[in-house]
């Protein structure tokens, strides 16, 4: 076993777990009611899922997934423009899982299917150096993601990259999200588990205003099982202390203000813009538009993005993904999950990508009440 | 999105296959009654009756990439995988094989002998011999390499095969040792990743860690853990046997090499393919003379209780990963193409 190896088996150490889920049990004893807490990362949802630790939590304790996944979160007319920029004959550059989401009418991958030019790349950087590989190609990089993906584009971005290059940003930020399911008025989510990574940039400190104005108890988790009990403890303290504070339970990587130098190019080159999110409508200040600095790789201001769809697939109505994200449902309360819908075929993006609640539902063996 | 066409996924073993044969094969030659172990039951081959006797019948296409790699090679995979198939229905010893090829124009003869040797050996190996084949040589465009297709027989006196849906709450479900071998020595081959050390295919005929387990004690089932690994074996033979089948995830030997390789590539080691392993029920009383039996030949000294079968969960696994449990599905898609 290597010295890494045996670094990552100290956070899946069973008696450790035991001591947390004990300690669990007698916070929830202590609360006298049911609690829920929201995660707002797919990581977050892999790692519960994967360990099933959802079978050894209190039964009045639930964890669910938020919008934490920003495939899932995409709007579908955002991907509509993306497959219009393709069929203009431009090269459309997007991550992987991107590629396979439906927009209203078809996917990255079914316009390419039909001749326009897609290419899928790993990072902001790949999309760079292949728009530097393919001068006579207009290349436009489709950005998605939270804060984890945002820096890296900002960063290719200030580097000033070649003329053939754009991008369209359907960048989404993640606290207005969490705001904005805090106001929701049917929301009884009693704490957040943030996401360890996006904060690894931002910072923890980025959550104090949420957790000042909504009252809502904040703590950053990482991603091994044990980081996740830990984070929950955590949580259950401070709501069963009436506290509403942020911790760090995650502080060998997370630090109070994060990586100040990407946080910098990060609001130099995007501001936050209103647009609708996939499933939970418009959530302000929730997207990431190119500041005018960057005019010129804006593909919004390059192009014509605005595609002229018709009606979505009727079974893209049945499927509830938003209300999942929101936190209302689970994978099984929908009844294409794991028949009509699934990773072989998937209906709506929760399933498309890995991130997915119900992609990863359905790789871990469907509920867990085991 | 419709499937009109056949896709990588319809040979990776899974569900995805099942479907292939449930609409398009069984339909049409599944034929009721004739036989003792026929098409329908979808096991590792077919058991049908010659007067006193059971004939045994299993054949395989074989198609890895690459042909050589650390461990074994396309010929031992070949023999191995037919000779395993019959030893999992109970047909060990007096095993014979066929042997075709569909070669590539301008493949290596030198490569070609190594091939033929490997398997010489594997078949002496498996006290087997072949018998019969074919050889067909083919454009580079209408084949990739050497393609090849074993087809084995071997005897069982009649009612005396195992199937792998015969195990019954209360037996142990044991694996002959470590898990995940082929699978990921074969991808960080392929991607030339090094790992380090350990990383082989654990490709081997097991018609004699066969023979020893049964002679020590009461096999209700086997199955060898091949395409879609450990996951899909033992999803397979809880679904035909009627019974849930409860894993302990820290019990299931696995390499150390192996297990932070597949941690590094995102790949669960359950999932992926093993060739010269084999996974059996065994009544409860029979267990630690099963094991120690098997832990007294070279290829089953990490042999280990792994797991429980039980009443509930009738048709799924459970996985205790120590800190929680959840259901083990099996994998949708073989991770890695052209393993076998």
């Amino acid at each position: 076993m290597s010295a890494e190896g045996s670094e990552v088996l100290k956070f899946r150490d069973s008696e450790q777990a035991e001591v947390l889920y004990d300690r669990l049990e007698s916070l929830m004893d202590s609360i006298g009611r049911e609690v829920a807490i929201m995660h707002v990362c797919g990581s977050h949802e892999e790692a519960i899922a994967k360990y099933g630790l959802r079978s050894n939590l209190p039964e009045d304790l639930s964890v669910r997934m938020g919008p934490g996944c920003p495939v899932c979160v995409t709007d579908m007319p955002e991907i509509d423009e993306g497959i219009h920029l393709a069929e203009q004959g431009v090269t459309v550059a997007t991550f992987g899982d991107m590629y396979k989401v439906p927009g209203t009418e078809g996917s990255l991958r079914d316009a390419e299917r039909d001749g326009a030019s897609v290419e899928v790349v790993y990072s902001a950087t790949d999309a760079v150096e292949y728009a530097e590989d393919n001068p006579d190609e207009e290349v436009v990089f489709f950005a998605t993601g939270f804060e984890t993906t945002a820096a890296p584009t900002a960063a290719v971005l200030a580097a000033e990259p070649p003329e053939n290059f754009s991008v369209l940003s359907v960048h989404k930020y993640v606290p207005p999200a969490m705001a904005a399911i805090a106001e929701l008025p049917e929301s009884d989510v009693d704490g957040f588990l943030a996401a360890g990574h996006a904060a690894t940039i931002t910072g923890y400190g980025l959550f104090e205003p949420l957790v000042e104005e909504y009252g809502i108890p904040t703590v950053v988790g990482g991603f091994e099982p044990l980081d996740v009990l830990r984070a929950l403890v955590g949580l259950l303290e401070l709501i069963d202390a009436g506290e509403a504070g942020l911790e760090n339970a995650y502080p060998r990587v997370v630090s109070e203000d994060g990586n100040v130098a990407a946080k910098e190019i990060m609001w130099d080159v995007f501001e936050q813009t209103t647009r609708e999110w996939r499933g939970l409508g418009e959530i302000p200040g929730g997207n990431l538009s190119m500041t005018d600095a960057y005019a010129e790789w804006n593909a919004r201001e390059r192009y014509d993005v605005d595609p002229d769809t018709g009606p979505a697939d009727p079974l893209t109505e049945q499927c509830i993904c938003g209300d999942i994200m929101a936190g209302k449902a689970d994978p099984d309360d929908c009844t294409l999950f794991g028949t009509v819908c699934t990773p072989r075929d998937p209906v709506g993006p929760c399933m498309v990508s890995d991130e997915g609640t119900c992609h990863i539902w359905n790789t871990y063996g469907g509920r867990p009440e085991v | 999105m419709l499937e009109d066409s056949v896709t990588q996924d319809h040979g990776a073993g899974g569900e995805p296959m099942r479907d292939l044969l449930d609409e398009h094969v069984l339909p049409r030659f599944a034929a009721d009654g004739q036989d003792d172990v026929g098409l329908a039951a979808l096991d590792d081959g077919a058991v049908f009756p010659v007067g006193e006797q059971a004939v045994v019948l299993t054949t395989d296409n074989h198609v890895v990439d690459p042909l050589q790699f650390p461990g074994g090679d396309i010929g031992r995979l070949a023999v191995s995988g037919t000779v395993n198939d019959l030893a999992m229905m109970g047909a060990t010893g007096s095993v014979a094989l066929t042997n075709s090829l569909v070669i590539e124009d301008g493949f290596d003869l030198d490569v070609l002998d190594e091939i033929f040797a490997s398997m010489a050996a594997t078949c002496e190996e498996a006290d087997c011999r072949i018998v019969a084949g074919d050889t067909k040589v083919l454009p580079g465009d209408d084949v990739d390499g050497l393609v090849m297709n074993t087809a084995g027989v071997g005897i069982v006196p009649r009612g005396e095969h195992v199937s792998d849906a015969g195990l019954e709450p209360g037996d142990k479900v044991v694996v002959s040792g470590t898990i995940g071998d082929h699978g990921i020595a074969l991808l960080a081959a392929r991607e030339d990743i090094d790992f380090g050390a350990d990383l082989e295919s654990d490709v081997a005929p097991v018609d004699q860690l066969v023979d020893l387990a049964r002679e020590a004690g009461e096999v209700t089932a086997m199955k060898d853990p091949t395409r879609g690994g450990l996951a899909t074996a033992l999803n397979e033979m809880a679904e035909k046997g009627g019974v849930g089948i409860e894993l302990a995830e820290s019990a299931v030997p696995v390499k150390p090499g192996v297990d932070g390789a597949g941690e590094v590539l995102g790949i669960d080691p359950l999932e992926v393919a093993n060739e010269g392993k084999v996974v059996f029920a065994v009544s409860e009383a029979d267990t630690e003379a099963v094991v120690s039996a098997l832990r007294d030949h070279p290829k089953g000294t990490d042999a280990a209780v792994i797991g429980d079968v039980v009443d509930e969960h009738r048709g799924r696994v459970v996985l205790d990963t120590g800190v929680g449990r959840r259901y083990l599905s099996e994998p949708v898609s073989e991770p890695l193409p052209r393993i076998c």
